[in-house]
């Protein structure tokens, strides 16, 4: 048979790795024909809905739901004794705490849950709640860990013991009641010896702010109990659907075969959708006490006030350093607000997530980090907010004390970075804190975008405009923001990741048609990825089908093989791999049906983009598509009819993707508005699957950070009020804020992943914090700046310069 | 965000809006966009039973620019007077403002008439009507009646329009000489952490009028007599400007928000004052 096209069309038509394919998504998205789970409308469907606490600390001394029973509609209100003959006015949190389902007798944070109304619909059931009468007792507030730490108020009363004093958490042991857990990480002594000798040491004091990772789609799900067969089916916005069956069966008690969880379209996660919700819980419960499907679906307030915060770490450093700059022992102390219930989403072994990635890029012999986590009355969550567990802390930590050590030493941060950064022959390189980095190469990466930026020019015009401003003729500063980040993804080998003992594995299941085409379902789910677009290439160049032939489906737990779910750049490294993995077992199955079909040798064949060749004569070969079509309809001696394959993925190490980010800002000392000129962005995520793609997760990833370092906040004040409850307060960047990004990469592929792809997601949210916050900072570092905290409003702004005397 | 059960009314005419008015007095509240009253709405804040649907009442739409005079309705959308080429013409200030008001699809919505009568202190056209010394008409059981936008606030929310009125529209002398309109905001789609309204006008390198407004910098809008007596008669140097904005600083009093504390908000009106002037100035 002659070949009718050229080598190269055919790779061209099979749309795998490496190629910028447009995302089949946006098909649907882009015509309003995406299926949320508000989409989800089913005959008789009730509505649920939460009567939340005005107060962020008091006592429940009763709840009438007389009134609010008679609202025409409401059907039933459920509150925390109706819970509790089932055991559910309770519920077990991701990071081994507790969490109210219902208010138990207290409320810790204002929005808590207190009763939850259900209605035939939702106006009726926002009716019912205004009528439930509920008695607070007010309480002391606390919303500082610090005082939290020294009061004599027991937040979590169910954490103590009969004489008051705190009983181990699921962390170890507790120091006070409010309490949570120290974790540490490296080696105390040895780096407090080093700090106490060094030549050079700096100190910072650091506030990470509480923010939220406001997803355009707030949470919400579907519960319908079929008592017939005695199976529910519960859609919602779940980025670990399998984890959630596994969660709802374990405290339900409901068999997990009879649990159904399907995640539709998502509209944005970024950690948000990982934890399990109150309103998932009483959904359920509605469902089985009225035999009906039972909607909850959160508005923009609940969503800030409520669900999932990100960061809230009062983190405290010293770096040490020889004159010369060579960065001898690093200590950090975080105190941690979790606030009133410990529901962080972190593998189980790390309360404070991966935090000891603290060291950065940098070869620093010593290091030790300490972690105390505290009660507070603010709401629960501290996910990660496109981070994989609290990387973005770690890396803002260790990106601002790289400056204030530079601002110590008078020496350029460009250059102290430099000379300190782990080389590339050191790889693998076990950190001092226990992380083995797969690979690197820091040094090309930083090289080459400084030159992109022309680092050198932009310091001399920098150097000239703090000279125009003293000399009167500017009242704007240039700031010039760096970072280099190290990234730790992919969670994550089961030996030591597991959330709530689900090891954190993923898996990919595919099945060939006869005709060459594909469906592949993985445990992951995409909310807003494009993983539909991305897997399909991964599979392309792994099985030699063409992307466009192939259906990946994601989210329903009855179809897609167990998996632990799509949060902390997780997809591609773990469940990636596994679809390399399976493709590469079909692809050896094919080999047999190529080389019988060919009548060679197994060995005589050899895969070539779309098809198997025989060596050396390549006239002679059979497409994959004629391979799946000889598995299903020709008897082949030894080998079974069809072309599937299944592959669970257990990844050997996490991923470790980096990048070099420079931010150029302006800065109006009189206003304190802030304009960024420039923003480059390189990356190195290792094989890249889809530029594309990538590029739109970079400009989303420095959007969320250009919020969160520029006024994004979940503010509170003294009483535990909630200040930014909405979008008007709240920092949402619309494309009018948005600077233009220049995108830039390189190359450095995972050695123990199998296309030695790294993932991306999260790389430019956790790089691009610090870049932003650094470009403010550095503005005022020729007026006697080290450290503001973020975020980098204009009041805040202003009042730095205020505190220099720049208005004088 | 589920509002409280409320009757909708979309009457064809104003005889019929002041009947329902009078019938249900502070339980009924008309509706122009909408872009204040539904909010509210959604969040339980206003509570009202009878909604009245303005946008089928004629003659509430028309913008006339005549020779000293311009009339807006009060149904004007703040996109209808960005895209007006004679209003633009006669009073650029206008669109310099209503440019700067949310975004794009809210000013499709959103009406001069809702704006200045709402009495929200965020709001950008009422401090810009004090600026412009406009005339708000006013129709209610007793007939019509003007009021200066200058006497027309009381306090936030509070405005001298009784609960059984309906603002119509909004007059305005044809403005003179240069104009700006700065507003400092968060983010598109803000209320100003500071904003200010000037009009001036040079005869040879003396400033003869000026006008001097500020926004949301106290519970109603402010406009500056001081300020401006600051600025005539003098030649809008760095002495008469720094005059004008310490006058306007006595008249302003800012609370702090999650914009931020007093200290600043009171210089960024300073300095956002300094800027406007001088730019209207540059255009005098």
């Amino acid at each position: 048979m002659k070949d009718e096209i050229s080598r190269e069309e055919r790779v061209d038509n099979l749309k795998g790795m490496g190629c910028s394919r447009k995302r089949v998504e946006d098909a649907r998205f882009t015509q309003g024909k995406g299926n949320y789970v508000d989409d989800v409308k089913l005959d008789g469907m009730l509505f649920g809905d939460f009567v939340r606490s005005p107060y962020a600390h008091a006592n429940i001394k009763s709840i009438n739901t007389e009134a609010a029973l008679k609202v025409p509609g409401v059907l039933a209100v459920l509150t925390a004794a109706d819970l509790e003959p089932l055991g559910l006015h309770w519920m077990p949190t991701l990071a081994g705490d507790k969490q109210m389902v219902l208010a138990d007798g207290k409320v810790l944070f204002q929005g808590q849950e207190v009763a939850y109304v259900v209605a035939e619909d939702r106006y009726a059931a926002a009716d019912g709640i205004e009528a439930v009468e509920v008695e607070y007792e007010e309480l002391q507030v606390l919303v500082n860990p610090f005082e939290a730490l020294k009061s004599d108020v027991i937040l979590r009363p169910d954490t103590v013991d009969e004489n008051g004093k705190a009983v181990d958490g699921a962390h170890g042991p507790r120091n006070h009641p409010n309490h949570i857990f120290t974790w540490e990480a490296g080696d105390k002594d040895p780096t407090e010896e080093v700090i106490a000798n060094a030549d050079v040491v700096a100190e910072e004091e650091m506030y990470y702010h509480r923010t939220h990772p406001c997803p355009l789609e707030t949470c919400g799900c579907v519960a319908s109990m079929d008592k017939v067969n005695g199976k529910l089916t519960l859609w919602g916005t779940f980025q670990a659907p399998h984890a959630i069956r596994t969660i709802v069966s374990l405290i339900s008690g409901i068999e997990e075969h009879n649990i159904r969880v399907i995640s539709p379209d998502i509209g944005g996660g970024f950690g948000n959708k990982v934890g399990a919700y109150p309103g998932y819980v009483c959904s359920v419960v509605a469902s089985i006490v009225t035999g009906k499907p039972v909607k909850w679906i959160e508005d923009r307030m609940d969503n800030l006030m409520t669900t999932a915060f990100a960061r809230d770490y009062w983190m405290k450093g010293k770096i040490s350093a020889t004159p010369e700059g060579k960065i001898t022992g690093l200590h950090c102390h975080v105190t941690a607000d979790h606030g009133g219930f410990d529901a962080c989403a972190d593998p189980t072994k790390f309360p404070a997530g991966f935090m000891n990635i603290c060291t950065g890029s940098y070869d620093i012999p010593t290091a030790y980090l300490a972690v105390d986590g505290v009660y507070t009355n603010k709401a629960p969550g501290g996910v990660s907010y496109r981070c994989s567990f609290r990387v973005t802390e770690a890396v803002y930590f260790i990106e601002r004390m790289i400056e204030v050590l530079a601002i110590k030493l008078d020496m350029d941060a460009a250059e102290l970075r430099r000379i300190n950064f782990i080389k590339k022959e050191q790889f693998p390189y076990k950190a001092a804190l226990g992380w083995e980095y797969d690979s690197g190469d820091y040094h090309t990466a930083w090289d080459k975008a400084l030159k992109a930026v022309d680092y050198d020019g932009l310091r001399a015009e920098q150097a000239q405009r703090v000279e125009d401003f003293k000399a009167g003729k500017t009242r704007k500063l240039m700031g010039v923001g760096l970072s280099f980040f190290t990234e730790i993804v992919g969670a994550g080998p089961v030996k030591n990741c597991d959330i709530l003992g689900l090891g954190m594995f993923d898996s990919c299941e595919i099945r060939i048609h006869p005709t060459g085409s594909a469906i592949a379902r993985l445990g992951t789910i995409s909310q807003g990825q494009g993983h539909a677009t991305t897997f399909a290439q991964i599979l392309a160049t792994e099985i030699g089908l063409s992307a466009d032939s192939i259906t990946i489906e994601e989210g329903d737990t009855d179809t897609a093989p167990y998996g632990l779910g799509t949060y902390g750049s997780r997809s591609t490294p773990v469940a990636g791999a596994a679809t390399a993995m399976a493709g590469r077992k079909i692809r050896a199955k094919a080999q047999m049906i190529a080389a019988y079909l060919l009548e060679v040798h197994d060995n005589d064949v050899e895969f070539d983009v779309d098809r198997f060749v025989v060596k050396g004569a390549p006239e002679r070969f059979k497409t994959m598509k004629e391979i799946a079509f000889a598995a299903y309809n020709q008897a082949i001696p030894g080998i079974e009819p069809g072309l599937e394959a299944v592959s669970y993925y257990d990844p050997p190490n996490m991923t470790y993707p980096f990048g070099a980010y420079v931010c150029v800002m302006d800065i109006d000392v009189d206003t304190g508005v802030t304009e960024i000129r420039r923003f480059y962005a390189l990356d190195d995520c290792g094989t890249r699957i889809n530029p594309m793609v990538i590029e739109g997760q970079v400009h989303g990833g420095l959007t969320e950070a250009l919020a969160v370092a520029l006024g994004q906040e979940i503010a509170y004040d003294d009483m535990g009020n909630v200040k930014t409850g909405t979008l008007m307060d709240f920092f949402l960047p619309t494309a009018w804020e948005v600077p233009n990004y220049e995108t830039d990469y390189t190359v450095t592929p995972s050695p123990h992943h199998p296309i030695g792809a790294k993932g991306v997601g999260e790389s430019p949210h956790v790089g691009g914090v610090p870049c932003f916050s650094n470009a403010v900072q550095d503005a005022f570092r020729a007026f006697g700046n080290t450290h503001t905290n973020m975020p980098h409003d204009h009041w805040r702004i202003w009042k730095t310069a205020n505190e220099l005397g720049l208005h004088d | 965000m589920i509002p409280a059960a409320f009757d909708y009314y979309r009457p064809k005419d104003m005889e019929a809006v002041l009947s329902i008015l009078a019938e249900h007095g502070d339980d009924a509240r008309v509706m122009a966009g909408g872009h204040s009253l539904i909010p509210m709405m959604k969040l339980r804040m206003a509570d009202v039973p009878h909604l009245i649907d303005l946008q089928d009442v004629p003659d509430l739409s028309d913008i006339v620019v005549s020779a000293d005079s311009i009339k807006i309705g009060a149904m004007v959308t703040q996109a209808d007077l960005i895209d007006h080429a004679g209003l633009t013409k006669a009073a650029p200030i206008l669109r310099e403002a209503a440019l700067q008001i949310a975004d794009p699809q809210v000013r499709y919505m959103g009406t001069i008439g809702g704006n200045v009568a709402n009495g929200d202190p965020g709001n950008d056209m009422p401090g810009l009507m004090q600026c412009l010394d406009a005339t708000f008409h006013l129709v209610g059981p007793d007939g019509a009646r003007d009021v200066a936008a200058r006497d027309f606030y009381e306090a936030a929310y509070m405005t001298d329009r009784e609960d059984d009125e309906v603002l119509t529209g909004v007059t305005i002398p044809t403005p003179q000489g240069g104009y700006a309109y700065e507003k400092q905001k968060r983010k598109i789609g803000d209320y100003a952490t500071a904003a200010a309204a000037v009009q001036i006008v040079k005869d040879g390198d003396t400033c003869t009028f000026a006008s001097v407004a500020m926004t949301n910098l106290s519970d109603t809008p402010i406009y500056s007599a001081d300020a401006v007596d600051a600025l005539v008669g003098t030649k809008v140097d760095d002495a008469a400007i720094k005059a004008a904005i310490a006058a306007m600083l006595d008249d302003i009093d800012p609370s702090e928000d999650n914009r931020g504390p007093v200290a600043f908000k009171n210089h960024v009106a300073g300095v956002i004052l300094r800027r406007t002037i001088e730019r209207a100035w540059s255009r005098a």
